[in-house]
């Protein structure tokens, strides 16, 4: 059965690896002290301009206000989570839910290497980060959500049109990954108060499928034509943000229960 | 009886279409290389082999792991006669490395280098492709093999994460030489960045043999600095928008086809050289300075054109040239574009070694004066040092000055600063320019016209002024000074400085 799973389609794993891990969860998590979670920031109701707008849908939306945490999900705070949800740690976890890579920046099971407790977690499949967010009472923030936020520059909610703006992503983008990333809080924070949406990590968000770019990025087939990023370029809001295709490009080529060395999160809660 | 009419007649079809098959490239002894002919066209059905693929080249035997070479070599002729199964490994890898002497880039690769690894296969050939991408990589990949008849070029079934393998296949089934590339979003970018390479199909009958066989790709790079300035360069992406090159290179750096790197051949031998343009944007005059290709493989396709000098590769696109060596010396390999290749790197060059033929070139036969209108000297602008400290160290000025020297006297005084003969002096041991510091310096800010002797050699030629900075002056005097045999003092700022005032003042 496992092997079946294994090798069939994405699709077919996200939704047998989603239903094992609600029925699997339903031992209640031992909810973490307060204390420890990131801060949340406000986010307020805004106008949100999405990449690939769908072909009914316009070009602006309204977005709900919510609540996002700070900063990404340090190693620390994730050391906390798997000692006490042991199913979660390295050796133990089941490969439905992450590959062999999970968690391989780690000395051991319950040991962090030297110095990285401040960084932010790496290496851990979109199932542990959403087992984090639920254990923290929290969730992980939608594509949408996501993308709102990081589109700030220091100054404005709209930093996109900024002289340099896309070029200093892009700059982070051209560098090599070091083994261990810096200490999260990397930059000063955006308009919003966030820390790290570029530069640092890239970040699971809840709904990464949802806009799919296809590998062959130039496109010879009528049927998806504005989900190429070839033509692509031309379906999407603001063909200049190569920024943004390049995020989207990352979040096509994974699948739920991939580590990648450069790929952390951190989580959303709705406003009460 | 059928039956048996049937398996004659198959068996018929089955030798006229290899042997149509076969390609008249080479033939390997009396005529080499006179043309490649894919004659199987397809008009010739087959009977399919058991394995379900077109055998029109023959069966399918056995398998083997792909010989991948690091760029300027290439894998050895492929010397079996059957198709094969055939597993290519290929890996991306991003890191950082020299672009210049100075400067530095992040290349996402192929296999480690740019151009990336080289692979040969021959036609019929099924390749079962492996492509790993590394997990340190910041963005995923793909490759877009122009070999490939597919989807993509194989994009659509090799996007790739970061620490993360995918396994498609293909059969080649046309001759030729081809580019990769990768092809994820935005694909300018990935392809700026040196993710492009060479794979070759064989025709049946292989290539005529050659005596050297090279791997020169050709690619086009943006920085947000301008070029030679140092440090740690970022990928300009509205100037690759705008075509604005910085960089115009062969094989990924400058400097990566000259001096200790520089290709080799002996008098009397023949070259090949399999020569791909990655772009992204520009399109190349591919031209080696001193010799004709003997035969040109137009657009590395069947075509084959003869006695050409210089012969256009397009943007991702690729030739394959043939020349045999008949004198010795340096052949320069340029884009005739001249401008990228004395200002934007698009310089590599072959040594040929072995006995003169004063014949075919017999080297400077008499100079003679000649009373003509006189040339005016011209002005050379070059981009200055952007820091200026106002002392430096000999080490430094040494350091430096190499740097400079390299980017501007090394094209007329060589790089050993023996210049060539009868037309640029020579600096090393050069007894006219040790003799009197303030000429050099004179020299350096004004340029110079007429006739000198160094040497004991006259030379009547013009020096352009070279417009640079005056630490740059410093720095380059202080190393030509001290470089191939010549000692002095480190030549100060201050110096360059009293001698520009005396200028002014009209001394």
């Amino acid at each position: 059965m496992r092997k079946l799973i294994l090798h069939s389609s994405p699709l077919l794993r996200y939704a047998v690896g989603v239903t094992l891990l609600l029925s699997v969860g339903c031992s209640k998590p031992v909810a973490p002290p307060a204390i420890e979670l990131t801060a949340l920031i406000t986010i307020p109701d805004g106008m949100y301009r999405p990449l690939y707008p769908g072909k009914s849908e316009p070009a602006e939306v309204v977005l709900s206000g919510f609540l996002l945490e700070e900063h990404a999900v340090t190693n620390q705070q994730f050391l906390s989570f798997v000692k006490i949800n042991p199913r979660w740690q390295r050796s133990r976890v089941r490969s439905l839910f992450a590959d062999k890579g999970y968690l391989q920046h780690w000395v051991g099971d319950v040991e962090l290497a030297t110095d990285s407790e401040l960084s932010p977690v790496t290496n851990v499949s979109w199932f542990a980060a959403r087992a984090y967010a639920e254990w923290a009472g929290r969730r992980l923030p939608t594509l949408a959500e996501w993308e709102y936020i990081s589109m700030a520059s220091e100054t404005s909610a709209y930093g996109r049109d900024e002289k340099g703006y896309n070029q200093l992503i892009l700059n982070w983008y051209g560098k090599v990954t070091p083994p261990i990333p810096p200490a999260v809080r990397f930059r000063v924070a955006n308009f919003f108060g966030v820390y790290d949406m570029h530069g640092l990590i890239w970040e699971w968000v809840d709904d990464f499928n949802s806009a799919l770019v296809t590998g062959e990025s130039r496109g010879n087939s009528a049927l998806d034509r504005n989900l190429f990023c070839g033509s692509g370029s031309i379906g999407s809001a603001d063909p200049s943000d190569y920024a943004a295709f390049m995020r989207f490009a990352f979040r096509s080529s994974l699948e739920a229960h991939y580590t990648t060395r450069n790929q952390g999160f951190r989580c959303a809660a709705d406003l009460k | 009886m059928f039956k048996f009419s049937f398996t004659i007649m198959g068996s018929l079809v089955l030798t006229s279409a290899l042997a149509a098959s076969q390609a008249t490239l080479g033939g390997g002894e009396d005529t080499p290389g006179v043309n490649i002919t894919a004659s199987n066209d397809g008009s010739e059905i087959l009977p399919l082999s058991t394995t379900g693929y077109n055998n029109s080249w023959g069966p399918i035997m056995g398998e083997e792991n792909a010989v991948l070479t690091s760029p300027p070599f290439v894998p050895a002729p492929i010397t079996r006669n059957h198709a094969t199964k055939l597993i290519v490994d290929l890996e991306v890898i991003e890191f950082t490395a020299p672009i210049a002497d100075g400067v530095d880039y992040t290349f996402w690769t192929y296999g480690g280098t740019v151009p990336g690894s080289f692979i040969r296969t021959r036609v019929g050939d099924i390749v079962e492709f492996n492509l790993h991408n590394d997990p340190s990589s910041k963005m995923p990949h793909n490759i877009d093999l122009h070999a490939v008849t597919g989807p993509g070029g194989g994009a659509a079934s090799s996007f790739t994460s970061p620490g993360h393998t995918s396994q498609f296949s293909f059969q080649v089934t046309i001759p030729g030489l081809y580019v990769y590339h990768c092809a994820t979003a935005p694909v300018g970018m990935h392809i700026a960045n040196g993710m492009y390479g060479l794979i070759l199909v064989e025709p049946a009958k292989g290539l005529a043999p050659a005596d050297k066989e090279y791997y020169v790709m050709q690619g086009d790079f943006y920085t947000e600095g301008a070029y030679g300035e140092a440090g740690h360069q970022a990928f300009d992406m509205n100037k690759a928008i705008h075509e604005d090159a910085d960089y115009v290179l062969f094989n990924g750096s400058v400097g990566a086809l000259v001096g200790d790197k520089a290709l080799t051949a002996e008098v009397g031998e023949t070259i090949r050289l399999f020569v791909g343009n990655g772009g992204p944007n520009l399109v190349s005059s591919f031209h080696v300075i001193g010799e004709i290709f003997d035969r040109v493989h137009v657009e590395g396709g069947t075509m084959v054109n003869e006695n050409v000098q210089t012969t256009l590769v397009p943007s991702g696109g690729s030739v394959i040239t043939e020349f045999k060596v008949e004198v010795p010396g340096n052949l320069v390999i340029v884009d005739h574009s001249i401008f990228r290749t004395f200002n934007k790197g698009a310089l590599g060059m072959i040594t040929v070694t072995g006995p003169e033929d004063l014949t075919v070139y017999s080297g400077k036969q008499d100079d003679r004066i000649y009373q003509g209108e006189g040339g005016a000297v011209q002005r050379v602008p070059t981009a200055g040092s952007n820091q200026i400290p106002a002392t430096r160290d000999m080490a430094k000025r040494m350091e430096l000055g190499k740097r400079t020297y390299e980017a501007n006297c090394m094209a007329c005084h060589q790089v050993n600063g023996a210049g060539i003969a009868g037309a640029f002096p020579p600096l090393a041991k050069s007894d006219y320019m040790m003799a009197d510091r303030n000429r050099a310096i004179n020299i350096m800010l004004e340029g110079l016209a007429g006739k000198i002797t160094v040497n004991g050699t006259d030379y009547d030629s013009i020096m352009p002024k070279i417009v640079m900075s005056d630490d740059d002056v410093a720095n380059v005097l202080t190393y030509v000074l001290n470089s191939w045999g010549n000692k002095a003092d480190k030549v100060k700022l201050s110096e360059v400085k009293a001698a520009k005032a005396k200028k002014a003042s009209g001394h």
